[in-house]
């Protein structure tokens, strides 16, 4: 296991490292979100819907989609050169690909996340208050399972010709309930709700998370085979 | 059909486009799974013994590399996959034993496509592996780098390593060829130990492809 997580962690370490370098799926995602979040600003009609009613969808929305560029591009560039043949080749276990792929992704997510916070915070006028450690935790819960399930579908979109329309094809209806959950807490946390009340949709995203993240390890490795 | 790689032994494969070289090294390198037969490495299925891969080293026809990647990066990167000790030093070295050590430093996509071939010669040699795959190795190399080539490969045999290469050309690869085998659409037509005469030989290689 020890092994496993060296590998994964040497895995990230370099997608990482090619992204600092490149500078493709961060600056684009971040773009992304930041434009979603100017354009759903401006486009609402403050006198008919407030900006509470519509910031949480507004920001899981933003969040889903600025991902699916980061996964996109983390098999894009082992498609480059046939690098994914290397990986192949190399005595690593799938599972540790499979992890490095995921904790790279999980990376740049959390890291596009960050950036789209403040800016939700900003043009829609949201006060966190004391809602902050609620939305942080409901961030992560929402995040875990769903990079689980980008990670496996951006290693199968990479293989056809128009890998960044099947992304979204693929990966959206399994996005649903993840979504669904992450927009129920955030609404009722930012209309002042305590935490614990959303004990049952927090229950369910942590399911998720558990769920997708098993299968998704166990079903990757056989989607590398030629 | 039937290959068998021994080791301190250097197979020459040659055919025509679409003849299955590429396919069949593929195959041998485990990265695509043969529609029937088996491929034993050292006595043992590279399916069933994914630690086997270890003892592969493959050129292929991609470099295998990350542009944005220093070829020090790419290759410390692969050492650390394979668990050498000292995978900042085995990159260096690697790099120096193809005469790239002084670019180490420079990305990827800066460097000529010849100079990207000999980082992806390096690659494949990194791990001191005991199963040689070229595919098509003197693509894109000058006569100096051909002749580094041909004097790694002759270290690679007196070291036991058993070298498979796919070649359209024998004229590099001669002087350390072993056997040479012809394609032809999936069989073998020519199979036998490496002849003294290249001239007559290629006759027959040609007579060979237009079959």
């Amino acid at each position: 296991m020890i092994e496993v997580l060296r590998h994964a962690l040497a895995l990230a370490a370099k997608d990482l490292r090619v992204e600092l370098r490149s500078r493709t799926a961060l600056v684009s995602a971040i773009a992304f979100a930041a434009l979603v979040l100017v354009i759903f600003n401006f486009a609402r009609d403050p006198t008919t819907v407030s900006s509470r009613d519509l910031a949480p969808s507004v920001l899981w929305v933003t969040f889903t989609f600025a991902a699916m560029l980061t996964f996109n591009r983390s098999f894009a560039l082992e498609k480059e050169n046939g690098a994914m043949d290397g990986l192949l080749l190399s005595p690593v276990p799938r599972g540790a690909i499979f992890l490095g792929k995921y904790f790279a992704n999980l990376g740049f997510v959390v890291t596009v996340q960050a950036v789209t916070l403040p800016l939700f915070v900003l043009f829609f006028n949201v006060g966190l208050g004391g809602a902050l450690p609620g939305l942080l935790l409901v961030t992560v819960l929402g995040t875990l399972g769903f990079v689980a399930v980008g990670t496996v579908f951006a290693s199968m979109a990479v293989r056809t010709r128009f890998a960044d329309l099947m992304l979204p094809v693929l990966l959206l209806p399994f996005l649903v309930p993840p979504v669904i959950g992450a927009v129920q807490v955030t609404t009722r946390l930012l209309a002042g709700r305590p935490l614990l009340e959303q004990a049952g949709w927090l229950r369910i995203l942590g399911v998720y998370d558990v769920v997708f993240l098993t299968v998704c390890a166990m079903v990757f490795p056989s989607l590398l085979d030629e | 059909m039937a290959l068998s790689a021994g080791t301190g032994s250097l197979q020459v494969i040659l055919g025509p486009n679409g003849a299955g070289k590429t396919t069949l090294l593929r195959i041998l390198a485990g990265l695509t799974r043969p529609t029937s037969g088996q491929v034993l490495v050292l006595g043992h299925s590279l399916r069933n013994t994914p630690r086997l891969r270890r003892e592969i080293g493959l050129l292929s026809h991609q470099s295998l590399l990350y542009d944005d990647l220093t070829p020090r990066e790419n290759l410390t990167f692969i050492a650390r996959l394979y668990g050498l000790k000292a995978p900042d030093q085995s990159a260096m070295a690697a790099l120096d034993a193809v005469g790239l050590a002084q670019r180490s430093a420079d990305p990827v996509r800066r460097l000529s496509r010849g100079m990207v071939q000999r980082v992806a010669i390096a690659r494949a040699l990194l791990h001191r592996p005991r199963i040689l795959l070229l595919d098509e190795p003197f693509t894109g190399l000058d006569p100096r780098a051909a002749d580094r080539l041909v004097r790694l490969l002759e270290e690679q045999l007196a070291a036991g390593t058993a070298v498979v290469v796919v070649a359209h050309s024998l004229y590099d690869i001669w002087p350390v060829a072993t056997r040479i085998s012809v394609l032809v659409r999936g069989q073998w037509v020519i199979d036998e130990p490496r002849p003294t005469d290249r001239d007559r030989f290629m006759v027959r290689v040609q007579e060979a492809f237009s079959d």
